[in-house]
């Protein structure tokens, strides 16, 4: 049956067979080499002898019986010298002859490895083969076969379909040809901005999707409909004004009251079929946005730290990598090729910068001196600017008591803010000039600075904001009384004179309300962010396209050059450009509580920012005069993101724990802190022990503990962190030391390397490019004799005068040991001493390798 | 199998040979003819076109040192050119490609036309002179003011994206 079986192996085999060309059946056999003989045993091998034999007769054209085989071996031995260093030649063994087969396909399957030319691969190949389908008959390879085969084919799919997932993840990336364009042009530190502003675009749309998902869309769908009661209604005084064209701006009329505020939610506890728990999920949702957010940031940062570990410890090589592998050789297109041309120049300008920065000194004290005066020049700006905000904020608070503001009476605040936020970066510009630091670090104070000033003016912003939301507060107190006895009055007069038991519904519109101020806020901040937009975009448009159009046109009739004299074209703003982002997610993140609809509008924000400052930047910008390198991680950025998300968090949470929410608009209301929703959750939908559970873990016994154990855990990894980081700068400097040593002990290159060997054999060719190109192919033909140090042997011995010729050229050759090196330097004792004395005697000096792989036998 | 492709991409190769000069190229090599193509050819290609080093290349591969190809060379080319290839074998390439005088070292010279083939001479003398010392001084490791093949194996082997970038997809 089991030959039977075989039978039909072999028929499927054969089919298959024709049709392949030499080519893959050859692949499968090399392949199968490592695989094959390991399962193979001498034992096994006679037995299917026979079967296999027959089955591969078409291969073979041999009959696999043993005595032939021996007879084969001999011949093939004593006629091409080229086997492997077996010496019991004699010997009728059926496992020698195996190893043998095994070794020709590891050839075979090496061979793509070799460097070598066309021609002498093709001829070893084929002697390989030939050598291979001989005996493969004989020893034949058993059942696994197809299977190895198969499996083989599906790992070699699984590689490409890997690949090709690869490129295709890497073609997702949004906006990297963008970026990629950029880059070239002016550096990797504009092009750092750039991936930073995609990578909050990303957050963004993960925080946009939470809010939209789950607070706006089943408000919207399942809530009560516009107009059903006070909060969802435009109150009556204001409906005349409601649908102006300036609501668009003020954020007044019917946009106060629709879902993209806090006040428009209802605080029904479950809402539509689904009974859903809109307060609680609204409450969750303000927590987790928090709780992504800073979760993201946080990986991120944990993931640069690694990365700049991982490739940051070996700077020996910046130039030499530069120069040899920064040519990308897939590129096919011109203007692929100009861009990399750019970004390549760009790259070595960088590291000459950096290099030069590295060895440079100066006076110390007038630098001190300088920055010093530079840093009470900022602090002064900040501390002003800080205090005009106030100023503005508190004046704002008189103007919004008088009913008849005007424009600019009512936007004072966010003007003053915008245009501090304009001016400000170019003076703490100008004064660092005078510090003179090196671009990167300079762009960090700068940073900083920036940050600073962007902080102080949103924390007193906050802090008027406070003091507003107290007084309304205050306000509430009054209206909620007086609701109250409107309400009562209405239900008592709709008692008195009519019969029915249900009063009228009042209207609406009418009912007076509270001054809700969760929504003032929340359009305080859309404001903000609005206004921000706006001043970044016309910034942009008139500072930078407009100056670079004037600039561009007008030079032809003015009295000086324009462009490389006083305007000049924009360079790119990086840190302010940095900064404005981090402020306004910060921005972003304290009103999302107040105004869901905030991350929507600042989504689109960073959309068309990407299109528009791309956009801006390759038109109307030039390169920074000193170009350098972004600092490998944008650690900074992400750090300073990091501060500012919690410093946004302290608000919301201040809010959320201590202040009352307004009695009639917003989800919480009616409750007396906004948290309030948990515990009713709990109560109410929870079964009791959940409760019990929740009330001892809340217990402050145990809160306290967890923080302590939590600190201590912190303490304990910080500690082991600098104990790892100590230990890493040990080794470092230690590398560093061998590498030294390395150095000035090499004094030859005869390493053992047979790659070095084969590189001889490659190069042989270049220098002889005089001479006829015969004697180059002639010197290809005959190496596979050297390939195996056995043939090699035999052909020393037999024809002595041979090997010297080609010794003679071998030493004509410039790759064998530099002479002066013997010299100059003591030779290291001990191990490489005999291999470079011993080939001199024999006449034979092309190098060690070869010379070791001639003399040793004859020991 | 002395190459890293399949019989159906080393089949797309001889379509690409074939195309750069139809009537010099033959449709079979069942007999081994002897054809050759010259380097001003091969280098129009597009893969080539963009390339700074294209001549470096198409010397470095063919058999003669004249520049011209045969078509074992150009499967050759690109079989080392390919993916699959591994670093090594990059890696003694890669040094024959940027050695422009083929003595077999990398000394100063070649690496100013390297530079400079690189930026399109965009940089200013000193700033190259510069490049070429820091160049020297980082991977040299014998001393001996050029860059061997040790040295630059050394050197590339511990290169990020050396396999990334030395590679074309035909």
């Amino acid at each position: 049956k089991e030959g039977e079986s075989k039978e039909e192996d072999s028929c499927s085999q054969q089919n298959g067979a024709p049709r392949r060309k030499n080519h893959p059946r050859e692949n499968r056999d090399g392949k199968k080499a490592g695989g094959g003989g390991s399962r193979q045993t001498g034992k096994q091998a006679p037995t299917k002898d026979q079967k296999e034999s027959e089955n591969k007769e078409k291969k073979t054209n041999k009959t696999g019986k043993e005595e032939e085989n021996k007879e084969k071996t001999d011949r093939k031995n004593s006629t091409s010298s080229n086997s492997s260093s077996e010496e019991s030649l004699s010997e009728e063994e059926l496992a020698m002859l195996m190893e043998q087969v095994e070794q020709k396909k590891k050839l075979i399957s090496t061979m793509r490895n070799k460097p070598w030319r066309m021609v002498k691969k093709l001829s070893v190949l084929r002697e390989a083969q030939a050598f291979v389908e001989k005996f493969e008959g004989a020893l034949g390879k058993g059942k696994g076969k197809k299977l190895y085969a198969y499996k083989m084919m599906m790992a070699k799919k699984w590689v490409k379909f890997k690949r090709d997932f690869d490129n295709f993840k890497t073609q997702c990336i949004p906006w990297e040809m963008k970026i990629k364009e950029v880059e070239s042009h002016f550096g990797s530190s504009v092009a750092s901005y750039f991936i930073f502003l995609r990578w909050m675009y990303g957050v963004n749309l993960v925080l946009f999707g939470l809010i939209f998902g789950l607070v706006i869309i089943p408000e919207v769908l399942m809530g009560m409909p516009y107009g059903s009661m006070p909060r969802k209604t435009v109150p009556r005084a204001e409906q005349a004004t409601a649908m102006d064209f300036s609501v668009l701006w003020d954020f007044e009329g019917y946009i106060k009251y629709s879902a993209l505020f806090y006040g428009y939610y209802n605080n029904q506890r479950t809402i539509g079929w689904l009974k859903y728990r809109l307060p609680m999920a609204y409450f969750m949702v303000g927590i987790s946005v928090f709780g992504y957010s800073l979760m993201v940031v946080i990986r991120s940062m944990a993931r640069n730290a690694n990365e700049s570990t991982a490739d940051g410890d070996d700077n020996n090589f910046i130039f030499s990598w530069k120069m040899f592998t920064s040519w990308d050789y897939l590129i096919g297109n011109p203007e692929t090729a100009d861009n990399k041309f750019a970004s390549i120049t760009t790259s070595f300008k960088e590291s000459i910068v950096d290099e030069q920065e590295s060895n440079k000194d100066e006076n110390i004290h007038l630098r001190r001196f300088l920055r010093v005066l530079a840093n009470l020049l900022i602090i002064c700006c900040l501390c002003g600017s800080g205090y005009l905000i106030y100023f503005v904020v508190k004046r704002s608070q008189t103007f919004s008591k008088m009913q008849n503001a005007g424009w600019y009476e009512r936007n004072e605040v966010e003007i003053v803010m915008s245009l501090l936020g304009m001016f400000c970066p170019p003076l703490f510009e100008t004064i660092a000039a005078l510090e003179n630091y090196h671009p990167r670090i300079g762009l960090k104070w700068q940073l900083g600075r920036i940050f600073a000033l962007f902080l102080g003016n949103l924390y007193t912003f906050l802090l008027a904001l406070m003091d507003d939301v107290n007084e309304k507060l205050a306000e509430e107190d009054v209206v909620k009384n007086i609701t109250h006895w409107t309400l009562l009055g209405h239900h008592n007069s709709s008692l008195r004179n009519g019969s029915t038991a249900t009063p009228p519904p009042l209207d609406p519109a009418d009912v007076p309300r509270g001054p809700c101020w969760e929504t003032t806020v929340g359009i305080e901040f859309v404001r903000l962010t609005v206004s921000d937009i706006l001043v970044t975009y016309i910034t942009i448009l008139v500072g930078d396209f407009i100056r670079a159009c004037f600039v561009r046109f007008v030079n032809y009739c003015w009295c000086w050059d324009l462009e490389a004299g006083f305007p000049s074209y924009a360079e790119f703003d990086i840190s302010g450009n940095v900064l404005g982002l981090v402020f306004n997610q910060g921005m972003i993140w304290m009103g999302s509580f107040y105004a869901p609809g905030l991350v929507g509008i600042n989504v689109l924000r960073l959309l068309t920012s990407m299109y528009f400052q791309c956009w801006a930047v390759m038109s109307s910008n030039v390169p920074h005069e000193r170009v350098f390198k972004a600092s490998k991680s944008n650690n900074f950025y992400m750090g300073l993101l990091l501060l500012i998300l919690f410093l946004s968090l302290l608000p919301v949470a201040y809010t959320i724990m201590s202040l009352p929410p307004s009695f009639d608009c917003g989800p919480f209301s009616g409750k007396k802190r906004m948290y309030e929703v948990i515990q009713e959750t709990i109560e109410l939908d929870f079964p009791l022990f959940v409760a019990k559970i929740f009330s001892y873990v809340a217990n402050p016994g145990l809160i306290i503990p967890a923080i302590l154990l939590m600190v201590l855990a912190i303490y304990y990894l910080n500690a082991v962190a600098e104990a790892y980081q100590r230990a890493n700068t040990e080794l470092k400097k230690k590398m560093q030391m061998q590498r030294e040593e390395e150095k000035n002990k090499r004094n030859n290159k005869a390493s053992t390397n047979p790659v070095l060997q084969d590189m001889e054999d490659l190069l042989a060719s270049s220098p002889k490019r005089a001479t006829p190109p015969k004697q180059a192919e002639d010197k290809n033909v005959e190496p596979p004799a050297r390939a195996s140090p056995g043939g090699q042997r035999g052909r020393a011995a037999a024809a002595p005068g041979g090997s010297p010729v080609t010794g003679g050229r071998g030493a004509a050759l410039p790759p064998s040991p530099p002479p002066h090196l013997f010299v100059m330097r003591p030779p290291v004792p001990g191990v490489r001493a005999p291999y470079l004395g011993q080939p001199r005697p024999w006449g034979q000096p092309p190098g060690a390798v070869r010379g070791r792989g001639r003399g040793q036998p004859w020991y | 199998d002395c190459t890293f492709f399949t019989r159906k991409e080393i089949l797309r190769l001889h379509g690409r040979y074939y195309e750069m000069a139809p009537n010099v190229v033959p449709m079979d090599y069942t007999k081994d003819p002897d054809v050759k193509l010259p380097m001003q050819l091969i280098i129009n290609m597009p893969e080539l076109k963009e390339n700074p080093f294209k001549e470096r290349i198409v010397l470095s591969f063919s058999e003669d040192g004249e520049g011209s190809l045969s078509f074992n060379d150009f499967v050759d080319m690109f079989s080392v050119l390919s993916e699959m290839a591994p670093r090594e074998l990059k890696a003694i390439y890669a040094f024959k490609i940027y050695d422009f005088n083929t003595d077999n070292f990398i000394c100063k010279a070649d690496l100013e036309q390297t530079l400079n083939k690189l930026t399109r001479e965009e940089l200013t003398e000193e700033e190259i002179t510069l490049v070429c010392e820091k160049v020297i001084e980082e991977a040299d490791m014998d001393g001996d003011g050029k860059l061997g093949f040790a040295d630059f194996e050394n050197m590339i082997s511990k290169a990020p994206d050396f396999l990334s970038t030395f590679h074309i997809r035909i």
